[in-house]
């Protein structure tokens, strides 16, 4: 029997705000000079300490959910969640449960080459981030600077039938958490965590299966790894006669596996009930317009928009799309060069993206006007293409002027045909029995004499030019 | 003149003639609570360093005549479940018998702005869990009145001490009676004030949407000073009230002609206390003496005031005491402890008394899967009832009137061994904290020599008419005025 999988993402992504969400501490847990300096006696859950939500965090949230096409709710409301965990101070985590604040969204994704599907966004809610815990061999430490840092938990309908569908849900949504500029979408920092559920069941049957949830996929490597391996281990289970149980998996990336973590049996109650010490939010029709307003153009748009007005492939722009600096990069060069876009685009795709990643470096370390200057040299034959890549090695590595590169260094393209005739004419005097051997048919000797010209003027001469004035001179010769 | 027996504005008047000061005022209590408080044992903590230091800054205050509030070089003492920082707060809990804040509550703050002098903290039923400060783990709190009789609860020691002149002023929390309940029991005037009008940070929790931190004293008018003090917006709770807070005491000589009070009829239940019953037909006599036009009215839903409270308050409670866990602070039992479980289990076992463990428990059940929609959410529900019975009620009165207690204080141990009989002494008391309305009690007589308190009731943040009220009936009597006999 053929089967296929049943998937649907959980993703929680931090949102970067200055305070944490119920405290005025920094959320920048990651920058914190060390342990526990970041605290106050609400995220550290001290007796009598309360929360007060974080205006900014509702924007953000808010602002997601538009951008994921989920209607938001115009009163939603905390709960807690009821827990002992040693990185929950409170015994409860203030989350929201019967009213998120943005459901019934979707978000297009590519399930396979050729294939578009909508995933439908059940919802997306706010939440606080727990400490961090480090396991020492007898003991735990607690590091509460993350206690509080705001997340939203973005959950997906099992909508996804493919690993490449999850990968690409997972991607988009990164992509747009950066557009949006509310999560740096830096996995290593843990600022954005997936949790994938998994079924699977025979291909035609619209049945949904017990599912399992693998924890805490800290990349899309993990994605990808973990959801393969979690979607053969149950359809081995289902080929040998089996039944899979609901369970919670872990995922070990050394080893490439899932492991149980808790069964059913051992769910949680977590008691949710109304968070008694925050009011409802409730947000007004004029309010939710105006974070609608703030929407930039987002990844799909912005794709679709530099395909009509640029003529791009669709693979170039998704390319450049794939993050805004990039995108606003091309577009500012583009509006610099006299150039075509579709050339602008193969430089940035090519050379540019090799130097940005050997180096490792942001887009702006080369300026604008100097990209749109080079380009344009190019395509005006000032400089030949190779000289082009060798002057923007350049300018990644020491910066300058196009224009004052090419001049110092003498690497200007020779355009000028007397020129370039007079040099072929001195080659082709100097080497009569290669041009015998030529006249007898051996016509691969042309790119050699093109060489030659090549050799003489230091690769400056216009190789198109050079190419085909050789070949006339050659010609002229055969009388 | 007796010190301690001062009224805040009289001594306020001595403090800024300079007939007195605030370290012989502080140093007068201070000896009051060394000679008495082993007979009422009202303190948990007295902090009597603290107290002449923060008395002698209180004179500089006074003595350059700069920022000079009705407070300023007042002695007060506070239930121990607001935080201070540096000062033991207990809860009147072994869990917390060592816990120290760092910081201070709201409130606690702004009684130090206004130049107040704390001289420690009271004792309490544990967390706020009981009526009658027997459920303290350290000790009983005795009624000032008669030795033997509890002094009420949860904010039984600081009742005691005002009424025992240990004090002028006490600051208490009230969750479903906890300031009026004792208040009443000792003889002193008590205000639950609206829900938000006072901020709760730094109070440790009982039940977060019932808790409100409200003042014991003398008389209204004193009521009225304290609350302009600590009342207000805390941008460290969403759930105070952004109104700005009236001058209350500046406003009390209003007469209250013509002024509508409506008398509840299922507060005035059968079994009530014969000596309670016709010291509040006085009272009532007096205020229409006053010009007070008295009429019945009906709070329809009040039988189920008690369940509705006793259901949402352990739920809260359950969620809210999840933070006593051994892990940051107050006691940690961590011997032979083999995971975080283990230490978790093993403080709260030791940590927490009877009726603490019994409230969690019913808490967590109730917001249990499968229980919650009957338990939890029709409480909620039906919560809405009993507001919406204030609100007609108020429709055709200005206040409410009704016993505080359907009987004078019991005595110690009578109702220990019955946690449903304790549960039922609050009965006049616990629908206002659903509600959130704000209530007031007052002296208005005694019963077997006990006090009794009469229990104004008014509009969302109208304390204004309660104190009002109040001021004018204790113009015209002198329950208010009267000392146990100690």
């Amino acid at each position: 029997m053929k089967y296929e999988p049943v998937i649907g993402l959980e993703i929680h992504a931090e949102l970067l705000t200055r305070s944490k969400m119920f405290c005025g501490c920094s959320a920048d847990h990651a920058s914190a000079s060390e342990p526990n300096v970041n605290i106050c006696p609400t995220c550290a859950g001290l007796p009598g300490a309360l929360p007060v939500a974080n205006k900014k965090a509702v924007e953000l949230a808010a602002l997601v959910g538009l951008a994921l096409n989920c209607s938001i709710n115009k009163r939603s409301a905390f709960a807690r969640k009821n827990y002992y965990y040693p990185d929950l101070p409170k015994g409860y985590q203030i989350s929201q449960f019967d009213f998120p604040i943005a459901e019934k969204g979707w978000l297009e994704v590519n399930a396979d080459e050729k294939n578009q599907i909508k995933v439908r966004v059940r919802r997306a809610h706010i939440e606080e981030d727990t400490a961090k815990l480090t396991h020492e061999k007898n003991y735990a430490l607690v590091d509460f600077n993350r206690s509080g840092v705001p997340l939203l938990e973005i959950v997906s309908e099992p909508d996804m039938r493919t690993v490449e569908a999850a990968l690409d849900y997972a991607t988009k949504i990164r992509a747009i958490l950066r557009y949006l500029g509310v999560n740096s979408g830096d996995m290593e920092k843990g600022v954005l965590r997936f949790e994938a559920n998994i079924s699977v069941r025979p291909v035609g049957s619209d049945e949904l299966r017990k599912r399992t949830e693998i924890k805490n996929l800290n990349s899309f490597r993990a994605l990808t790894r973990a959801s393969q391996y979690e979607i053969e281990r149950q359809i081995k289970i289902y080929e040998s006669g089996g039944t899979v149980e609901q369970e919670t998996l872990g995922w070990d990336d050394a080893r490439g596996v899932t492991i149980s973590q808790r069964s059913k049996e051992d769910a949680h109650d977590y008691r949710y009930f109304p968070e008694p010490d925050l009011p409802p939010l409730n947000l007004s029709d004029e309010w939710i317009q105006s974070i609608r307003e703030q929407l930039p153009e987002l990844p799909e748009a912005k794709t679709a928009r530099f395909i009509a007005d640029f003529e791009l492939t669709p693979s170039e722009a998704r390319l450049l799309t794939s993050e805004l600096s990039l995108a606003n990069y091309f577009e500012e060069v583009v509006r610099h060069a006299k150039s075509s876009p579709k050339s602008v685009s193969a430089w940035i795709a090519g050379e540019f993206m090799r130097n940005l990643n050997e180096l490792n470096v942001e887009v702006d370390s080369v300026p604008v006007k100097a990209l749109a200057q080079l380009i344009d040299m190019v395509t005006d034959k000032t400089i030949s293409g190779n000289t082009g890549k060798a002057v923007l090695t350049e300018l990644f590595k020491n910066g300058g002027d196009p224009a004052q590169i090419v001049k110092e260094k003498g690497l200007a393209q020779i355009s000028d045909e007397g020129f370039i005739q007079e040099i072929i004419a001195k080659i082709l005097d100097d080497n009569p029995s290669e041009i015998e051997k030529y006249h007898a048919g051996k016509e691969t000797l042309l790119q050699w004499f093109v060489g030659q010209v090549a050799r003489a003027t230091k690769g400056k001469a216009d190789p198109v030019l050079t190419k085909e004035l050789t070949l006339k001179g050659l010609e002229e010769r055969r009388k | 003149m007796e010190l301690t027996n001062l009224a805040i504005r009289e001594a306020h008047e001595l403090l800024k003639t300079k007939k007195i000061s605030s370290v012989e005022l502080t140093q007068a209590t201070l000896n009051r609570i060394r000679d008495t408080d082993s007979k009422i044992k009202s303190y948990i903590t007295v902090t009597d360093e603290l107290a002449l230091e923060q008395a002698r800054r209180a004179d500089e205050r006074l003595a350059k005549g700069e920022n000079i509030t009705p407070l300023t070089g007042v002695p007060y003492s506070l239930k121990d479940s607001l935080s201070t920082r540096s000062v033991r707060t207990t809860c009147a809990s072994k869990i917390l018998e060592d816990y120290v804040p760092q910081y201070n509550a709201t409130v606690v703050d702004k009684l130090n702005d206004a130049g107040a002098i704390l001289l420690g903290k009271t004792n309490m039923d544990e967390f706020g869990m009981g009526s009658s400060c027997e459920n303290s783990a350290f000790f009983n709190t005795h009624n000032p009145w008669n030795l033997n009789h509890v002094a009420g609860g949860s904010s039984g020691g600081a009742a005691a001490a005002v009424a025992a002149g240990m004090g002028l002023f006490s600051i208490g929390e009230d969750t479903g009676g906890s300031v009026r309940m004792p208040a009443a029991f000792c003889g002193v005037t008590g205000l639950k004030p609206t829900y938000g009008r006072v901020s709760r940070y730094g109070v440790i929790s009982l039940a977060s949407s019932f808790d409100c931190v409200g003042p014991l004293a003398r008389n209204a008018y004193d009521c009225a000073l304290v609350l302009e003090a600590i009342a207000g917006h805390d941008s460290h709770d969403s759930t105070t009230y952004q109104a700005k807070v009236p001058q209350y005491a500046a406003n009390l000589n209003k007469s209250i002609e013509k002024m509508r009070i409506g008398i509840p009829k299922e507060y005035f239940v059968a079994g009530m206390d014969a000596g309670v019953e016709s010291a509040l037909q006085e009272a009532i006599r007096q205020l229409e003496k006053l010009g007070a036009e008295i009429r019945e009215v009906s709070l329809p839903h009040t039988q189920y005031g008690l369940p509705v409270y006793y259901l949402l308050q352990v739920a809260e409670a359950s969620s809210n005491l999840a933070r006593f866990d051994g892990m940051r602070f107050g006691l940690s039992v961590s011997e032979n402890a083999q995971d975080s479980l283990d230490v978790y289990l093993q403080t709260r076992r030791d940590g927490f008394g009877d009726e603490v463990k019994r409230r969690i428990m019913l808490g967590a059940y109730a917001l249990s899967a499968g229980y919650y929609d009957a338990y939890y959410l029709k409480a909620q529900k039906t919560r809405t009832l009993l507001r919406r019975d204030f609100e007609t009620a108020f429709a055709s009165c200005d206040i409410l009137l009704a016993p505080t207690s359907p009987m004078p204080a019991f005595k110690l141990g009578e109702k220990t061994s019955d946690p449903l009989a304790m549960y039922l002494s609050d009965v006049c008391t616990v629908s206002t904290n659903p509600a959130g309305v704000p209530a007031l009690t007052v002296p208005c007589g005694f019963s077997n020599n006990l006090p009794v308190g009469m229990q104004l009731i008014g509009k969302h943040l109208d304390e204004q008419t309660l104190f009002q009220v109040a001021h004018a009936y204790q113009q015209e009597t002198t329950w208010h005025e009267r000392l146990p006999p100690l």
